[in-house]
């Protein structure tokens, strides 16, 4: 089942194209590794998903709502994470966690509830009354993936989730999106880390806003002979150079 | 939904270190130190007195003029030039000759001239300067008339004297008409500036992002950015006008119903208005700026300082546009003349409209989708 189609989607800024006729699939329960370079158009194209930006031509269905016509239909269904932290840092751990537990229309009873199990899931208890703006880099980042799928969405968006922490926290921090993945929510996540790249299940490759390569990570290994993923984006990389 | 969003309002509000003091102390401040600043009254002139009679009568002249508690005689000169000097050295604002020969003119010729020249680079220092001197000199000569008229037993002529009764401030005190525009002014610039500062805030920090994809609607989202600010406004009108009661002793003829019902509208009109300033800023500087901007034209065009029926034609035309006009005009009505909605139907259905059009132009100026 497609949980996510684009076609020929496009995003104009004046005379620059950041996203130039991109067309994919996701299915359920996947995790859709979205890879490019910084500029390649990443963000631009997720935000679109999201309904945070309108395309400028192309068709674009996120849990078969159309992202021009019912960009709110879709936001019921999806969680988010920003590239820039995103969440309240003067509201407390479980304050955020019930803001959005509530605007989602999680009920008011389960909310409690759920701020617990969670808490205690990621070990991070103790920290529930802490005020987030004192939390480490990290501990924001588990947090904001944890706002993002509180209410259960069916597909989850994160934007460079693991920026600037150290290797050790970003792979905790995958483990997570396995626990996501397993219960069945799809994810779809953009990075510039290749070792990251390879712990998804499909993986496209965008250069200068467009899509030059889609496909498992082990095929495109094999596809361009190379031992990793490091090295496919980088005759991918190097493609765009040239043509400069 | 609705309600998770305005209990995060307040803890934002209750967390930050700046507004929960400015809620308190800004009122207390402006009630408390702008009616003295806002005062017409001009008091403490300072005047050049050039005397060359030097007789008793221009004597007595003096005495008058200074006991009348408006003039500082700042120098007596011998010269015209002397004065003129101390004019430009900003030691006075009004010069007073009386010349040689006053006293023997006035008895003997039943006329004498004085002349009074005023410095006017302060127009409204200078002009009542001169004016209050002109009165008091008019007093003065009908003294020296009835005092002649008896010594010469001359038939006394009949005089007009106008006795104003002045309806609704019977002593005519400044602080009596300006207390309640001033309480309407800090409910102004604390009920429009914070929402102002609001959403672009959460611009500028990111936030909105997390809520722009998230399913909340428009209406709920800016619902919950206007009720803080409606108890906030309420705060401070009941801080504002304890102040006035018990420091001014000036409490609201009319009822506070009528003042709460009203200070609603104009609250949900006013900061509905600072959250269109918020929508359409993308930095908080811009929306600091564009807001002063509007501050200040709303509050000239209020007629909080001088009456919008002393402005040209089209200024009072475009002071309609002003909301402040219309909550000042209900304060100053209520607090003074007692007066009751039933008088104040124009001023309702203004504010009312004002309400509507800003909350709407709230909703529709934010964009969940760029």
């Amino acid at each position: 089942m497609k949980v996510i189609e684009a076609h020929d989607l496009t995003k104009r800024f004046g005379n620059f194209t950041a996203v130039d006729a991109i067309t994919f699939e996701v299915v359920k329960g996947e995790i859709f590794g979205f890879l490019g370079a910084n500029g390649a158009g990443k963000t631009t194209a997720m935000r679109m998903l999201c309904g945070l930006s309108k395309p400028t031509s192309g068709i674009g269905k996120v849990a078969g709502f159309d992202i021009q016509k019912d960009p709110e239909k879709i936001k019921k269904n999806i969680g988010y994470m920003s590239q820039k932290f995103a969440l309240y840092e003067d509201l407390k751990v479980w304050e955020n966690l019930r803001l959005f537990g509530g605007i989602y229309g999680v009920p008011a009873k389960e909310i409690n509830q759920r701020i617990d199990s969670l808490l205690q899931t990621l070990g991070f208890t103790t920290e529930k009354n802490t005020m987030v703006k004192s939390l480490p880099l990290g501990w924001k980042q588990k947090l904001a993936f944890s706002a993002a799928i509180f209410h259960e969405p069916k597909i989850v968006f994160l934007d460079e989730p693991t920026g600037g922490v150290d290797p050790a926290a970003r792979r905790q921090f995958w483990e997570l999106i396995y626990d996501a993945a397993d219960r069945g929510i799809t994810v779809f996540v953009t990075t510039h880390y290749m070792d990251e790249a390879e712990y998804c299940d499909r993986v496209s490759i965008m250069v200068d806003g467009r899509i030059d390569a889609l496909d498992s990570p082990t095929n495109l290994k094999e596809k361009y002979k190379v031992q990793s993923m490091d090295e496919v984006f980088f005759q991918l990389a190097r493609g765009a150079k040239a043509k400069e | 939904m609705l309600r998770y969003l305005i209990e995060k309002e307040f803890k934002q509000i209750k967390r930050n270190v700046f507004i929960p003091r400015l809620i308190f102390i800004m009122p207390l401040f402006a009630m408390i130190i702008f009616p003295y600043a806002a005062n017409f009254d001009v008091k403490n002139i300072d005047l050049s007195i050039i005397d060359h009679d030097k007789s008793s009568y221009s004597q007595a002249l003096i005495q008058k003029v200074q006991s009348s508690g408006y003039f500082r005689i700042s120098n007596v000169s011998g010269t015209y030039d002397e004065a003129m000097k101390s004019i430009e050295a900003d030691e006075s604002d009004v010069i007073l000759e009386i010349p040689l020969h006053f006293e023997r003119d006035l008895i003997k010729k039943q006329k004498a001239d004085l002349m009074v020249s005023a410095n006017a680079v302060n127009g409204n220092k200078g002009g009542l300067g001169s004016a209050y001197l002109a009165n008091i000199i008019a007093d003065y000569n009908n003294e020296v008339r009835v005092k002649l008229m008896h010594n010469v037993n001359m038939v006394s002529i009949p005089a007009m004297e106008l006795v104003p009764l002045y309806r609704y401030n019977p002593t005519l005190k400044y602080e009596v008409f300006m207390v309640p525009a001033l309480l309407v002014m800090i409910l102004a610039m604390i009920t429009g500036f914070l929402p102002a500062l609001n959403i672009v805030g959460e611009k500028q920090s990111g936030t909105i992002e997390q809520m722009n994809v998230t399913p909340v609607k428009k209406w709920t989202f800016i619902l919950s950015k206007l009720i803080p600010y409606w108890v906030i406004g309420y705060v401070v009108v009941s801080i504002a006008m304890g102040i006035a009661l018990f420091y001014w002793n000036l409490k609201p003829s009319g009822s506070l119903l009528t003042i709460y019902l009203f200070a609603s509208l104009f609250i949900v009109a006013f900061s509905g208005f600072g959250l269109v300033i918020s929508n359409y800023a993308t930095t908080v500087q811009q929306a600091i700026l564009m807001m002063f901007f509007f501050m200040l034209t709303f509050i000239f065009l209020s007629g909080l300082y001088t009456p919008v029926e002393n402005m040209p034609g089209w200024a009072q035309l475009i002071s309609n546009i002003s909301p402040l006009k219309y909550i000042m005009q209900v304060f100053r009505l209520v607090y003074l003349k007692g007066s009751s909605f039933n008088e104040l139907h124009k001023q309702f259905f203004a504010l009312i409209s004002f309400a509507i059009v800003f909350y709407t132009w709230a909703i529709l100026s934010y964009r969940k989708t760029g």
